[in-house]
């Protein structure tokens, strides 16, 4: 009943006023990118890195990006963060994240998003971690900036905590003070024994950096490191490959956040070490509950970890389907060509199919239909227009002309 | 090409043995091992060893395709530069058909102690003059028949038989002298032409201030000694044609091309001079796979066009599935699994391979198998584990026996597939009955 009366309420609120529903209203889906456009504006022209964007996710859900280098993914995630840096630019659109519009926040407002909220791994761990600073002090720099009032609040348990057993320790003094004319020698030897015992485990006094040290201790041990406390005053040249993405991934769940978004998290690793990562990503996901925006080139990556999937191709999404459709029934020709060039032990004897052509340059994209000049079903009109999304199946989104109900007497191009 | 006149006995045996059908080997190592000094300390002393290679014996048959799989680290594209000569062997042997072209620096000290030993008498006077010819001609860059043959021109002049004498001591310094020689260099152009190599980033092999032309080129007038531009010039078209790219690419320079493109004219380049072995270092991992595929095909075309041997280094499951006839799994500069595609793919035996081919994806979401998760990093190559190197990640290292203390055994499972493990605890899966195959290379 509550969820019904919300949702009224959100409705309602929306017609009204478009603002206020932005920042109070709940939504079904944790992220929406409606017709997200980002441009470099570069010496030889105008790229136009993406060009059209949208795409949900819901809460709780692994979303996988797929294309080849330059057609734009890692722009997106970017794009969502709003780190794109000039000369690019993000032109229009909007980026709606847990019913807030990211594009309309100031920058302090969007500072307090990007750790916290939303956060990021880069496909290589060494150049992301600062090589002069130890693991701890980078990871607990995350707490310290945006837990700052929870860390105080145990700062201040911890001061409490300690204030007590001052107190014990005063009580006794003054108890030996008290009664030392009638105590035995033996009976006095006890007391003092203890007194230094109490003062010996009194608690230091903390600082709130030290706490944040403490709590990155925890998130460090959540991520299959064993010797956390170690690690933690190393610096990232002495750590693996895995070792240093797992410090990543501790770093980017610190803050609970509700998007992770992962930009070619096991490109650098080994097969054996990608593995390792791929299921530690996976139990994480369970326990945190975080969406993962998954960015990658890798299909079998896709396959192992996404339940749905968004094929990008020089800055457009062609299609955006549940994983395992899109495995079973690609329907759009690029997403056919990709798979199928895929090498296998079936195909050994067999040619690879390819895809003929080269990935066509940004700053002057093909007219209509972008994969138009390297599409072996080429219709007339797939250079004229550019086709829309269309949902094929249940969720299962294509931008083709081949299912385009509208097209569908058009003349096969000769 | 010179060098020793041995013979590959044993290998030659053993693959007549092993197939039907006669291949013949076009390149073959043994129990080669790479080491690479680590200075430091006072002095820069050597204070340990990265042992990079350790102890690998191979053969490459003519026409097939050898895939070497292994993580980053285990050794594998220090075995291409060691068989390029681009880096020096420390010790193992590695054969060109039938010619050794290679040595250890350790046996390469036993091997001139052995020269001297055999004629200890003329040692005894030609030692000095060897070594100051030796500087002298190393220095001045003398080629060797000039220098007899003036000699000789000198002798005619002499009288009959004090010319003799002569003669009799300079033929026995030339074969001394030569023998010395040509261990320090075993490898010439002659060679170099038979054997050449792709390289990781195409972006970094190619020189970005030279044209295509120059870069394709170079090989040719380098090796083969051609000279007129026009001939060159043609040479490369024919060659660009080969790896499907037009003649308007010849005065490109390499920033003008997509990565596969690169790819391509490093792999024209690889061809220039009709070479019988390619070696090819993970030459799709930096492309996508799209262009993957279109160069693995590229690949195969070649190969059948030109009868060539690849010996395919990779970390790709999947790439390596598609082009390789026979595989080597490496895990810290040793063969663990050893077979044909078909023997290593479908019944890994191996518990290293068994991982690693269970982490490789399968593109159907709906089958998720069980995977092997490997606890653990690669170890260090400087401290290898004792015994096994694998045997502190292994999960099934409680079923063997001495895992930590004895080197792990070659052992036979039938055709070619061969696994380097220790014999197992459990009389199920024990490799008793299966004989031993030494590894340890005898004369």
């Amino acid at each position: 009943m509550d969820s019904t009366v919300k949702k009224k309420t959100n409705a309602g609120a929306d017609e009204k006023n478009q603002t206020d529903s932005v920042i109070t209203g709940i939504s079904e889906n944790l992220l929406e990118v409606k017709n997200l456009k980002t441009n470099f504006y570069t010496e030889e022209g105008i790229v136009k890195a993406v060009d059209g964007v949208s795409f949900n996710m819901g809460r709780d859900e692994v979303l996988g990006l797929v294309g080849e280098t330059g057609c734009g993914k890692s722009v997106t995630a970017l794009s969502i963060l709003r780190l794109v840096r000039p000369p690019g630019k993000i032109l229009e659109g909007s980026i709606m994240f847990d019913g807030v519009e990211l594009l309309d926040l100031t920058d302090e407002q969007m500072r307090e998003y990007r750790g916290k909220d939303i956060t990021m791994i880069f496909q290589d761990p060494l150049n992301s971690l600062n090589p002069i600073l130890q693991i701890g002090r980078q990871i607990a720099e995350v707490f310290l900036l945006h837990q700052e009032e929870e860390l105080k609040e145990i700062l201040e348990k911890r001061h409490l905590d300690r204030d007590k057993e001052k107190q014990v320790i005063k009580d006794l003094e003054e108890e030996l003070k008290i009664k030392k004319i009638r105590l035995t020698k033996e009976e006095e030897r006890e007391l003092k024994a203890e007194i230094k015992n109490l003062k010996k485990k009194k608690t230091k006094k903390l600082s709130l950096k030290e706490i944040a040290w403490e709590k990155s201790e925890e998130i460090v041990k959540e991520v299959g490191i064993a010797d956390a406390k170690g690690i933690l005053k190393r610096y990232p040249h002495e750590l693996s490959g895995g070792m240093r993405q797992r410090v990543m991934i501790s770093m980017g769940l610190s803050c609970n956040p509700k998007l992770l978004i992962a930009d070619e998290p096991t490109t650098a690793l080994d097969v054996t070490i990608q593995a390792q990562i791929l299921d530690l990503m996976k139990k994480l996901k369970k326990k945190f509950m975080t969406s993962i925006l998954l960015i990658t080139h890798d299909l079998g990556i896709i396959a192992e970890l996404c339940e749905r999937v968004a094929v990008m191709y020089s800055g457009t999404i062609v299609e955006y389907a549940p994983a395992e459709d899109l495995f079973k029934k690609p329907r759009h020709p690029y997403t056919k060509g990709l798979i199928s060039s895929i090498p296998s032990i079936e195909k050994r004897d067999q040619e690879l199919l390819t895809i003929r052509g080269m990935v066509p340059n940004l700053i002057y994209p093909p007219s209509g239909c972008r994969f138009h000049p390297r599409c072996d079903y080429r219709l007339e009109i797939c250079d004229k227009v550019r086709p829309n999304n269309i949902e094929v199946d249940d969720k299962h989104f294509v931008a083709c002309h081949l299912f385009d109900p509208k097209y569908k007497n058009s003349p096969k191009y000769q | 090409m010179t060098v020793y006149n041995d013979k590959i006995k044993n290998s030659s045996a053993e693959h007549i043995q092993n197939s039907g059908k006669k291949r013949r080997v076009i390149l073959s190592t043994k129990n080669l091992k790479t080491y690479y000094p680590i200075y430091g300390g006072l002095f820069k002393r050597t204070i340990g060893y990265v042992q990079a290679v350790d102890g690998v014996t191979f053969n490459l048959y003519e026409g097939e395709t050898l895939g070497l799989v292994g993580e980053s680290g285990c050794g594998k594209t220090t075995i291409a530069k060691v068989i390029l000569n681009l880096v020096p062997a420390t010790a193992g042997e590695i054969f060109y058909k039938d010619q050794k072209i290679i040595i250890g620096s350790t046996e390469k000290k036993t091997k001139r102690k052995k020269l001297h030993k055999q004629n200890k008498l003329i040692d005894i006077m030609l030692i000095p003059p060897i070594s100051v010819a030796n500087t002298l001609f190393g220095f001045a860059k003398l080629s060797l028949k000039k220098i007899f043959r003036t000699i000789k021109n000198y002798l005619i002049k002499l009288l009959p038989p004090l010319r003799k004498i002569i003669k009799a001591t300079v033929s026995i310094l030339k074969q001394n002298y030569l023998n010395l020689v040509e261990i320090k260099h075993p490898y010439d152009n002659a060679l170099r032409k038979k054997i050449q190599m792709v390289f990781q980033d195409p972006d970094s092999s190619l020189n970005p201030r030279w044209k295509i032309v120059n870069v394709i080129g170079e090989p040719l007038k380098i090796l083969l000694g051609m000279r007129k531009r026009r001939k060159i010039r043609r040479r490369v078209l024919e060659l660009l044609e080969t790896v499907s790219m037009k003649r308007e690419h010849l005065d490109r320079y390499p920033h003008e091309f997509s990565g596969g493109q690169k790819q391509r004219v490093v792999i024209a380049r690889a061809l220039a001079c009709n070479p019988e072995i390619m070696i090819l270092d993970e030459p799709t991992s930096a492309l996508d796979v799209s262009v993957q595929a279109q160069i693995l095909n590229l690949l195969k075309k070649i190969q059948k066009k030109f009868g060539l041997s690849y010996l395919f280094i990779t970390h790709d499951l999947s790439v390596v599935q598609h082009i390789a006839d026979r595989i080597a799994v490496m895990y810290l500069g040793k063969f663990v699994e050893t077979g044909t595609l078909e023997e290593v793919f479908y019944n890994p035996t191996h518990p290293y391979s068994r991982a690693l081919l269970s982490a490789r994806h399968t593109f159907d979401p709906g089958s998720k198998k069980n995977r092997i998760i490997l606890e653990g990093d690669v170890p260090s190559p400087i401290n290898p584990p004792s015994g096994c190197a694998f045997h502190p990640r292994c999960p099934e290292k409680e079923g063997h026996i001495g895992c930590d203390i004895d080197e792990p055994r070659k052992i036979h499972l039938g055709g070619d597939h061969y696994i380097y493990c220790l014999p197992s605890k459990k009389e199920k899966r024990s490799y008793e009955g299966v004989d031993y195959v030494s590894d340890t290379w005898t004369k």
